[in-house]
C-alpha cells in the first residue's frame, strides 16, 4: 500500500512500548532510521500483521496512558496502516484515548448492579473531586465487578501498568484520591511506590471501608492463606517455576512465572475469587468445583483436582467421537443465543477451507454479567483445557482467546496459565504426545460490549472497527480471517469438561430436557449474597433467590439477562431458569443475568440506564441502532418527567423497527428490557392513556 | 464499446410479493425486486459497491426469516419468499426514514421527500429538542465540500477512497454510534491528509453531504438549478485511458463533472483532472468579460 503519514514523531517512550510488542524496524520503509540501504532497495511488501494493531494501540495507551499522533504515526508504519483506518479503530473503543490525558484513569462503574447499590453516591464523589468525567475518570459500563458493588476500576499506565480494582468503592474520603495529585501519580509510576502501594492492605481496607469482612478480604496476605490451607502447598506452588526455569532460558519470563503463582501481580485491591462464590467448596458444584478452592495459579493442582483428564479422553474418543458426545449432551452455548454447540462444531469440523479457527469469547460485557471472569480468574486451566478440546473437535491449530480489557486479573491469570501449559507441553506442538498442535493467544478487548458479537470480534481481532458483519455468510463458514471459525463463550466450553468425564448421558440426565447441565447465574443487585450460582436447569428464580439469601427489601423485579433480556415481576418467582421456561414466561435467560431489584431501587432512572448503555455501545453502523437508541433514551428522559402516551408509542414504534431492521443483536435487543418494564412491571403506566 | 459479459448463470426462482422471479443465481433480493418491477428505497446502496447494509431502508420480510433482510445485500435463494409491502418492512421502512430525516439535513437527498411521503414518515414527532449531526460544512479546498451534517454515515465514500476503488484510505469512520462520523486520522484538514481529490466519494455520496465547490457555492447563492443544467457524456482529452466524463451544464458553464457507472473503463471513477480539471475550458471569463 502506497500510504502518505503526516510525519509526526513518536516521543521515545512510545516507540519502545510499540517496538516491544513488534520488534524494531527493519528498515526506514517501516518507521526504522534510514540508512544508505534504505535508499538502494525498494520497500520488501511488508507482511500483513494488521491485526497486530489493537495489540500496539494497547501498548502506546497501556505506556503512556493515551495515543498521541506520532505513536499513532509510527504504529501505522510499522503495520503498513493507512492512519485514517487506525485512527478509526482507536476512536472506536473507549479505553483508548486519541487526546490527552493522565496516566491514570478512574473507571467508575455507574451500569446496573452499581446503579442499585450506590453508584450514584459514588459517582458524586468522584465528580467532586476530581471535577466532570472525560480526562481523570469516567463513568464506565458494566465492569463485571457486581458482586461488589458499586465498583470502580482504576488503570495506571507507564512500563508496568497496574489496575486497582475498587469493590465496593467508597471515594466519600478525599484521601482515597491522593494518587491524582501530580506528586502522586508520578509517584505511582514508579514501580517501587506500586509495590509499596500493594504491600499496603490498610490503604485497601480504607478504600473499600465498610465491614470488616471486605476488610480482611482485601488483605492480600490473608487471601493466600486462606485459599491453599496447607502451608506445604504454597511452598510447592512457589517451587513449580523452579521447574519451569529449566525449559525456559529467558530470566524474565520465568519471574513472571513465579510472580504470578503467588499473586497476580500488578493488580491491586482485587478481593480473592472465592467472594463471589458463595457456594465455593460445595461438593454438589461441576463448573465451580475449583473456583476458590484450588490455587489458579498451579498447574499441579489442577491436575490433582481432576484437570487434564477430560483432554485425554477426548484424545481417546477422537475428534468425531468429542463432538458426538457434545451434541448428545445437549449443551447449547451459554453466551446468550443458546444455540447447540455440538452443530457448531460439527460445521466448523466438516468445512474443507483450511485453516480452522477457534475464538473464544471472553468479551463479557453484558451489564451484570461476571460469571466468565469468576471461571478465569478461579479456573483458568480449566479453560485452556477446554480451548484445546474444542481445536481438537474442530481441526483448528490457533484459538484466540478474546477477554475485555476491564478485567485484568483474568487476563493475568489466563497468560500465566497458557505460559505454563505451554511449557509442560499442554500448549504447542505436540499436546501429551498425540502429535495435535494447538496453541492460544490471547487478545485484549479495550471496552466495547459489541465486541462480544460473535462476528464482531473478528473485526477487532483482524485489526478493524469491532462492527457486526452482515451474516450470512456465518462464521462456521466465513468467520476469523474469512476462515471457518468456531466461536464459544467461556462457560460454554468449560461444561465441555464434564461431558467428557463423566461422559453425554450423565451430563444430559442433569437439568431438563430442554436445557442440559448445570448453568452459571450471575446474581447482583440488592440482594444479600450475591455472586455467582451454579445450579442445575431446572431451579426455580425463587430457589435461586432464596439460596442468595433473597431480596434486602421487598422484592420489586428481577432483570433476566441483563440489558439485553426482560423484567420479571417479584411475584413471578416460578419461573422455571431454563432455556425454554424463560421463553415460555416471555422472558429470557441470556447470559444468566439475575439483578434483583428491591423496593429501594427507582425503575425510570434504571430504565435510562439502560438506555444510556445500549446509545453509548452501539457501533453506528446500521441506522436503526445508531439514532433508534438515541431516540429511546430521549423518549424515556420525556417520560421520567412526564408521562405522555406519544412517547410510549415512540418508544415502541421505535423498539420495532430496532428489533425488526437492527444488522445485530445488540439493536435487535436494545428495546427488549425497556419493553418489558412497561409491559410486565406497568413502568410509566399512570396518567399515560 | 462492448461490455464483457459475465458467464451465464443459472436460474432460481424466488418469490416476490406472491408473484414468481426468475433471476440469476448470485442476484440479490434486490436485483429481484427490481426484475419484478418493484420499487424498492436505498440510500446506502451504490451500483458500484459492495452493499454495506447499513442504512437498513431497503428492509424486506422474508418469510420464515425473524428479523427482516436487507434487499441490497442478501441473495436470493430458491424457494425464498419475500414481501416487499408487508406491514413490518414498511414499519421499518417508515421508522427509518424518520430516524434519519429527524437527525441528517436529508435536503438535497434525492427521493427522501418522496419517500418520507410515500412511508407516511413524520420526523417531527421525536420533539425539538431530538439530537442531529447538524454541523458547520468542512471548506478546506478549492475543489470539494464536506458537509457533514448532511452524512447519513452509508459508508460509500470510505469504501471509494479505500479498496474497493482509489486504494487513498484518506477517510475512514471515527467514534462510535451516534457520534461516530467520516474523518481523516486527527480530523486533519482534507489538505494535510492522502486525499488525491479524485472526487470519487463525492460521485457515491447519496445525500449531497459530499459536493463540488461549485455546487456547494451556486447552493449557497441560490443559483444551483437542475432543472436548467445539461449532460453531455464526452471522452477526457487528459491521457489516454479514455474515461468518459459527464459534464454537467448550467448557463454554459461546467459545474460538476460525473462519470457514468456503467462505463466500462472508469465504473463511475475519475482522476482529479478529469474530475475538477475543467476550469482551463471556461477560464476565456477573467479576461474578455
Amino acid at each position: 500500500m502506497d500510504l502518505r503519514f503526516r510525519d509526526a514523531e513518536p516521543a521515545a517512550e512510545e516507540r519502545a512500548a510499540i517496538d516491544a510488542l513488534l520488534g524494531a524496524p527493519e528498515s526506514a520503509w517501516e518507521g526504522g532510521a534510514r540508512t544508505e540501504d534504505d535508499l538502494r532497495f525498494a520497500a520488501q511488501p511488508a507482511e500483513d500483521r494488521r491485526d497486530q494493531l489493537l495489540p500496539a494501540l494497547h501498548a502506546v495507551n497501556d505506556r503512556v496512558g493515551w495515543i498521541s499522533e506520532g505513536a499513532l504515526d509510527y504504529i501505522c508504519r510499522r503495520l503498513n496502516v493507512p492512519p485514517a483506518e487506525a485512527y478509526s479503530v482507536a476512536t472506536f473503543y473507549s479505553l483508548l484515548s486519541v487526546r490527552p490525558r493522565p496516566p491514570r484513569v478512574l473507571h467508575v462503574c455507574t451500569d446496573l448492579a452499581c446503579q442499585a447499590r450506590g453508584a450514584g453516591a459514588v459517582r458524586r464523589d468522584v465528580e467532586a473531586a476530581l471535577g466532570p468525567a472525560g480526562t481523570s475518570w469516567q463513568p464506565s459500563p458494566c465492569l463485571g465487578l457486581c458482586e461488589r458493588a458499586p465498583a470502580a476500576l482504576a488503570l495506571q499506565a507507564g512500563e508496568n501498568p497496574t489496575a486497582t480494582v475498587y469493590g465496593p468503592a467508597d471515594f466519600s474520603d478525599s484521601s482515597a484520591f491522593d494518587w491524582l495529585s501530580p506528586a502522586g501519580s508520578v509517584a505511582a509510576n514508579d514501580p517501587r511506590n506500586v509495590h509499596g502501594a500493594a504491600d499496603g492492605p490498610r490503604e485497601n481496607a480504607k478504600l473499600v471501608g465498610g465491614s470488616q469482612e471486605t476488610a480482611d478480604l482485601a488483605d492480600g496476605s490473608r487471601e493466600t492463606a486462606e485459599a491453599t490451607d496447607d502451608p506445604g502447598k504454597t511452598a510447592d506452588l512457589a517451587d513449580s517455576p523452579r521447574e519451569t526455569a529449566e525449559t525456559t532460558d529467558d530470566p524474565r519470563k520465568t519471574a513472571e512465572l513465579a510472580d504470578g503463582c503467588r499473586e497476580v501481580a500488578g493488580v491491586f485491591g482485587d478481593a480473592p475469587v472465592r467472594v463471589a462464590v458463595p457456594q465455593a467448596g460445595d461438593a454438589g458444584l461441576v463448573l465451580l468445583r475449583r473456583v476458590g478452592v484450588v490455587d489458579p495459579a498451579s498447574l499441579d493442582d489442577y491436575r490433582a483436582a481432576g484437570g487434564y483428564a477430560a483432554l485425554r479422553r477426548a484424545f481417546e474418543l477422537g475428534p468425531g467421537g468429542v463432538i458426538r458426545e457434545v451434541l448428545e449432551a445437549g449443551l447449547v452455548g451459554r453466551g446468550g443465543a443458546a444455540f447447540p454447540t455440538g452443530r457448531k462444531w460439527e460445521a466448523t469440523a466438516r468445512q474443507f477451507d483450511r485453516p480452522h479457527y477457534l475464538v473464544c469469547n471472553a468479551d463479557e460485557s453484558e451489564p451484570g454479567t461476571f460469571k466468565d471472569r469468576v471461571v478465569m480468574e478461579g479456573d483458568p486451566y480449566s479453560l485452556v483445557e477446554a480451548m484445546t478440546i474444542a481445536g481438537f473437535a474442530t481441526g483448528c491449530s490457533r484459538g484466540y482467546l478474546y477477554i475485555r480489557g476491564e478485567y485484568p486479573r483474568a487476563i493475568r491469570r489466563l497468560e500465566h496459565a497458557i505460559a505454563t501449559a505451554r511449557v509442560r507441553g499442554l500448549l504447542g506442538e505436540d499436546i501429551l504426545g498425540q502429535g495435535f498442535a494447538f496453541d492460544i493467544e490471547i487478545r485484549r478487548g479495550a471496552g466495547a460490549y459489541i465486541c462480544g458479537e460473535e462476528t464482531a470480534i473478528f473485526n477487532s481481532i483482524e485489526g478493524y472497527r469491532g462492527e457486526p458483519r452482515s451474516k450470512p455468510p456465518f462464521p462456521v463458514e466465513k468467520g476469523l480471517f474469512g476462515k471457518p471459525t468456531v466461536v464459544n463463550n467461556v462457560e460454554t466450553l468449560v461444561n465441555v469438561l464434564p461431558i467428557l468425564k463423566g461422559g453425554a448421558a450423565a451430563y444430559a440426565a442433569v437439568g431438563t430436557g430442554g436445557s442440559t447441565g448445570t448453568k452459571l447465574f450471575c446474581v447482583s443487585g440488592t440482594v444479600r449474597r450475591p455472586g455467582i450460582y451454579e445450579l442445575p436447569f431446572g431451579a426455580t428464580l425463587g430457589e435461586l433467590l432464596s439460596l442468595a439469601g433473597g431480596a434486602t427489601g421487598t422484592l420489586r423485579a428481577v432483570l433476566l439477562g441483563g440489558a439485553a433480556g426482560a423484567f420479571v415481576r417479584g411475584d413471578e418467582l416460578d419461573i422455571p431458569l431454563t432455556f425454554e421456561g424463560t421463553r415460555a414466561a416471555g422472558a429470557t435467560l441470556g447470559s444468566g443475568v439475575i439483578l434483583v431489584l428491591d423496593d429501594t431501587v427507582e425503575l425510570p432512572p434504571f430504565l435510562l440506564r439502560i438506555a444510556e448503555f445500549f446509545r453509548d455501545e452501539s457501533c453506528g453502523q446500521c441506522v436503526p441502532c445508531r439514532v433508534g437508541t438515541v431516540r429511546q433514551e430521549e423518549a424515556l428522559h420525556r417520560l421520567t418527567r412526564r408521562r405522555s402516551a406519544g412517547d410510549l408509542v415512540v418508544l415502541r414504534e421505535v423498539g420495532q423497527a430496532m428489533r425488526d431492521a437492527s444488522i445485530c443483536g445488540l439493536g435487535q435487543t436494545a428495546w427488549n428490557a425497556v419493553e418489558s418494564a412497561i409491559d410486565r412491571l406497568g413502568v410509566f403506566a399512570e396518567e399515560a392513556s | 464499446m462492448t461490455v464483457p459479459l459475465r458467464p451465464p448463470r443459472r436460474l432460481i426462482e424466488i418469490t416476490v410479493d406472491g408473484e414468481a422471479v426468475r433471476v440469476p443465481e448470485g442476484d440479490t433480493i434486490l436485483d429481484a425486486c427490481a426484475a419484478a418491477g418493484k420499487d424498492i428505497p436505498t440510500l446506502c446502496y451504490g451500483d458500484t459497491l459492495t452493499p454495506k447494509n447499513a442504512c437498513r431502508v431497503c428492509v424486506v420480510e422474508v418469510e420464515g426469516a425473524r428479523t427482516l433482510a436487507p434487499a441490497c445485500s442478501r441473495k436470493a435463494e430458491p424457494g425464498m419468499v419475500v414481501g416487499t409491502a408487508t406491514e413490518r418492512a414498511r414499519h421499518s421502512r417508515k421508522v427509518v426514514l424518520e430516524l434519519l430525516a429527524s437527525s441528517v439535513d436529508l435536503s438535497t437527498t434525492p427521493r427522501a421527500a418522496e419517500w418520507i411521503d410515500e412511508y407516511g414518515a413524520d420526523p417531527e414527532r421525536f420533539g425539538p429538542d431530538a439530537a442531529t449531526v447538524a454541523q458547520p460544512a468542512k471548506v478546506d479546498n478549492e475543489l470539494y465540500v464536506r458537509d457533514y451534517a448532511k452524512c447519513i454515515l452509508c459508508y460509500k465514500c470510505v469504501d471509494a477512497c479505500g479498496d474497493q476503488w482509489q486504494n487513498s484510505f484518506a477517510i475512514a469512520v471515527s467514534g462510535r454510534g451516534f457520534d461516530a462520523a467520516i474523518s481523516t486520522e486527527f480530523d486533519a484538514p482534507l489538505t494535510d491528509s492522502a486525499c488525491v481529490y479524485c472526487g470519487n466519494c463525492v460521485e457515491v455520496c447519496p445525500t449531497g453531504a459530499l459536493s463540488f465547490k461549485t455546487e456547494f457555492d451556486m447552493r449557497a447563492a441560490g443559483t444551483w438549478d437542475e432543472d436548467e443544467q445539461t449532460q453531455t457524456t464526452t471522452i477526457c482529452s487528459y491521457c489516454g485511458v479514455g474515461c468518459n466524463l459527464t459534464l454537467h451544464v448550467q448557463e454554459n458553464r461546467i459545474v460538476k463533472v460525473t462519470s457514468p457507472h456503467d462505463n466500462p473503463v472508469t465504473h463511475g471513477n475519475l482522476c482529479i483532472k478529469g474530475r475538477f480539471g475543467f476550469q482551463h475550458v471556461q477560464n476565456v471569463g477573467a479576461s474578455d468579460g
